[in-house]
């Protein structure tokens, strides 16, 4: 592989394996896509069927919901920041952004646990009907995204710390901010599709 | 674009503060605005799909020619949106024949189903 070694660029891109594990994690991108696009099919078909349980327009809170939004948004938005700072070469500047994105992130994992608690206090819980179960299913697939993503960039970061920027452990690191830029864009189409919807019908 | 080495990212700055404009935007447009029902679902969707563009062109690094052309396989992202599409659209408009929770508008298997529950729990 070195013969392939690139001595200019961002140190990700360097070698064919970096470009082909990026490569990799697109496709893989666009499995998640297909994923999530079942999840949402099922939501769909299942709106409105609440059964006895309370209406989602009842017991959604349009406060919390702009406030976990903004919260994935900033996280994204400074997941990028530390990719900058990576391909500035400053690993303490990655570091610290990264830590800010995590903090942020799980901000947004405390307040949509908080958000499910809530709602079964409330009598809508995974059993009380199929709109409520396609609900659940839906948002917590996307919150146990966030989490795996968490844990994922803690052990990274631990890595970096000790090996420091290297064209593998950047590589690993541009691969996690495209995921985490990723669960952006599925909480973008579920804040407008379950939440914003839910509310105005 | 070699001018990674730039101290300030101006353009994850303008992306952020769009994705900002645009939430609060399409948050007022459902629960402020006086459009219908119709309006309001389809100006959000629209604006959820224009803030899933500046992610993945101006976070995720799509255009730069760093990654030589060729590390981001475009097909396969616009084959992804385009099967998503096609599995939403698709299970709404086939769930929407004779699934109608107004009786009157039913189609006439469900009727049928019910009637034979109906007559075969009895």
């Amino acid at each position: 592989m070195s013969s392939h070694e690139l001595k200019t660029g961002p140190l990700e891109y360097r070698t064919q394996q970096g470009q082909m594990n990026i490569l990799g994690f697109w496709i893989f991108l666009g499995a998640e896509i297909v994923l999530f696009s079942t999840l949402f099919a099922t939501y769909a078909v299942l709106f409105g069927r609440t059964a006895d349980a309370p209406l989602p327009g009842e017991l959604f809170e349009p406060g919390s919901v702009l406030i976990m939004t903004f919260l994935l948004l900033t996280s994204s938005f400074t997941c990028g920041i530390a990719i900058h700072e990576m391909r500035r070469g400053s690993k303490k500047g990655l570091i610290t952004w990264m830590i800010i994105t995590l903090a942020l992130g799980l901000g947004f994992i405390g307040l949509e646990i908080e958000e499910f608690i809530h709602y079964a206090h409330e009598g809508a819980t995974l059993q009380s009907s199929a709109y409520w179960s396609g609900f659940f299913i839906l948002a917590g697939t996307h919150g146990l995204h966030v989490t795996v993503g968490i844990g994922w960039a803690i052990l990274l970061l631990i890595q970096i710390a000790k090996r420091g920027l290297t064209p593998v452990t950047s590589r690993k690191f541009f691969i996690i901010s495209l995921y985490w830029h990723f669960l952006d864009v599925v909480w973008i189409f579920l804040f407008t599709s379950i939440y914003l919807i839910g509310m105005v019908v | 674009m070699a001018e990674h080495n730039k101290r300030i990212p101006v353009q994850h700055i303008v992306g952020f503060v769009l994705s900002l404009v645009l939430t609060l935007l399409a948050a007022w447009a459902a629960l402020r605005s006086d459009l219908s029902t119709f309006w309001i679902i389809t100006s959000i969707m629209i604006l959820a799909v224009i803030q899933a563009g500046i992610q993945l062109f101006m976070f995720m690094h799509m255009t730069e020619s760093e990654s030589h052309n060729g590390h981001v396989p475009w097909n396969m992202m616009f084959h992804g949106f385009v099967l998503a599409a096609i599995v939403v659209a698709g299970s709404l408009f086939t769930m929407s024949f004779g699934h109608d929770h107004d009786p009157q508008h039913n189609g006439g298997h469900e009727q049928h189903q019910q009637q034979e529950e109906h007559s075969g729990g009895h």
